[in-house]
């Protein structure tokens, strides 16, 4: 039991999937800008993740080593399609705003990392709460991400007012920055900072070094 | 686990997981096609009254589309028509088939093709009083057709708004417009000047002091072929194929 807390609670922070194995940035740039979107697109990330991971591995002793990768992307593309549609069903005015990157959950790395990297290998259970876990993961991350741009980008959490912006009257001057997808870059490298500040193990070792000077600046010249 | 990677294996595999997929997706799109078609139709109506500038956020779109008439226009002749049932009317259907539209040789500014002879409008007010009319447009940009709504004033020259309700234009450049600041623009601008199309999207601010600045709107800046195609569009359909017959016989009262 101990190892499903274990898949459920690791990629949170410790094994995070965006902080530490930088997967599924192009999408956190993207869907961070406003808290409401961010939400939707956390849940359908999750969702996709574990079911995907769940039907990966329940299949995976039938799966030919020459397409798995395909097999997988199939049944990620459909759980995917599923998912559009529901959105695009009950959540329309979200789906509108979250447009292409719905569909494009299907080239999100997380859900393929997951799929290939533990579905393969382990029972369906597991699979699917390493699954949600991941999800969590990237959640915690784009969450982050959202609130610092939208307080700041806009003034706002989830639309309502926090900041009250100049050009309503109040006077916050929001950093226009925020709001454009480059500046998740900035976040993301500080939530890095943070989290490998804190749990130094995290930290990668240099590939390489740079020598000492052998010789003094005399004898180089 | 070697019997696995026989080509026969891999083909079953193959088959059976496209086979179940399919059930899936097919399933899924199937069983949420009415709630999906109910959203569209509703976001429409909340598109119809954004372009004119009416949309109440928070009330039902159904309660506030009330005061909104909807009438189909003969294109050829700029009248009112009954002759196509208003029920079950598709614009899009219209404009395919070929005994109820026009191919477009090189007049086809705004690259759509064939021009349907009927079109679908939306009139706030009563009868042969109106306060606004509202003209679905659509023309293409540089991905994609974009579909919108134009509104007009009850002078049928000045423009009470523009909205784009579907289109594939790359975000953050030809996708802005979407924007609010940019929409704002256009309320205010005429159409026609002495009677000829002229509205246009120029590039560098519109202000006050530039030369016929009334048909002038600042284009979206790094979407120079999302403006271009704007401007086309709004040239084709307020032109002689487009509605201009039918605005003049709304001026003159023999719609």
């Amino acid at each position: 039991m101990s190892t499903m807390r274990e898949a459920l609670t690791k990629p949170i922070i410790q094994n995070n999937p965006i902080a530490l194995q930088i997967l599924g940035i192009c999408s956190a740039l993207a869907v961070t800008s406003s808290l409401k979107v961010t939400l939707v697109m956390c849940i359908s990330v999750t969702l996709v993740t574990a079911f995907s991971s769940f039907a990966v591995s329940l299949i995976r002793n039938q799966i030919p080593g020459s397409i798995r990768i395909i097999v997988q992307m199939v049944i990620i593309a459909s759980l995917v399609i599923v998912v559009d549609q529901l959105l695009k069903a009950y959540a329309f005015a979200i789906s509108k705003q979250l447009s292409v990157f719905v569909g494009l959950i299907i080239t999100n790395c997380i859900v393929m990392g997951r799929a290939e990297g533990f579905a393969m290998k382990n029972p369906p259970l597991a699979s699917f709460v390493d699954g949600i876990g991941n999800g969590l993961g990237y959640s915690v991350v784009l969450f982050s991400i959202a609130v610092v741009r939208e307080l700041f980008g806009s003034g706002k959490l989830f639309g309502y007012e926090i900041l009250p912006v100049v050009t309503d009257g109040g006077w916050y001057v929001p950093n226009g920055l925020l709001l454009l997808p480059p500046s998740a870059f900035f976040l993301i490298g500080i939530f890095i900072w943070v989290v490998r500040s804190v749990k130094k193990e995290q930290v990668e070792k240099a590939e390489f070094k740079i020598t000492k000077n052998t010789r003094s600046v005399k004898e180089a010249f | 686990m070697a019997n696995n990677d026989s080509t026969q294996r891999t083909l079953l595999v193959a088959v059976v997981l496209c086979i179940v997929c399919a059930l899936v997706v097919a399933s899924a799109a199937v069983m949420l096609k009415p709630a999906q078609v109910a959203n569209k139709a509703l976001d429409r109506k909340a598109n119809i009254l954004a372009a004119a500038g009416l949309l109440v956020p928070g009330e039902s779109i159904e309660a506030q589309f009330e005061q909104v008439t909807t009438k189909i226009v003969d294109l050829r002749t700029g009248k009112f028509t009954d002759e196509l049932a208003l029920k079950g009317f598709e614009q899009a259907k219209v404009a395919k088939d070929t005994e109820t539209s026009i191919a477009l040789g090189d007049d086809d500014l705004a690259k759509i093709r064939r021009r349907e002879n009927f079109a679908m409008v939306y009139l706030i007010g009563k009868d042969g009083n109106y306060d606004k009319v509202i003209l679905p447009v659509r023309g293409y940009g540089l991905w994609s057709t974009l579909y919108g709504f134009l509104a007009l004033e009850n002078d049928f020259n000045t423009v009470a708004g523009l909205g784009f309700y579907e289109h594939g234009e790359t975000p953050g450049l030809g996708g802005e417009v979407d924007n609010p600041k940019w929409k704002a623009l256009w309320p205010g601008k005429e159409i026609y000047d002495d009677g000829d199309v002229a509205i246009q999207l120029v590039k560098g601010n519109v202000d006050s002091s530039t030369p016929g600045a009334a048909n002038k709107v600042d284009a979206l800046s790094g979407a120079t072929l999302t403006s271009r195609g704007v401007s086309n569009l709004l040239q084709f359909w307020m032109g002689e194929l487009g509605y201009q017959k039918f605005l003049s016989n709304l001026r003159s009262g023999e719609a």
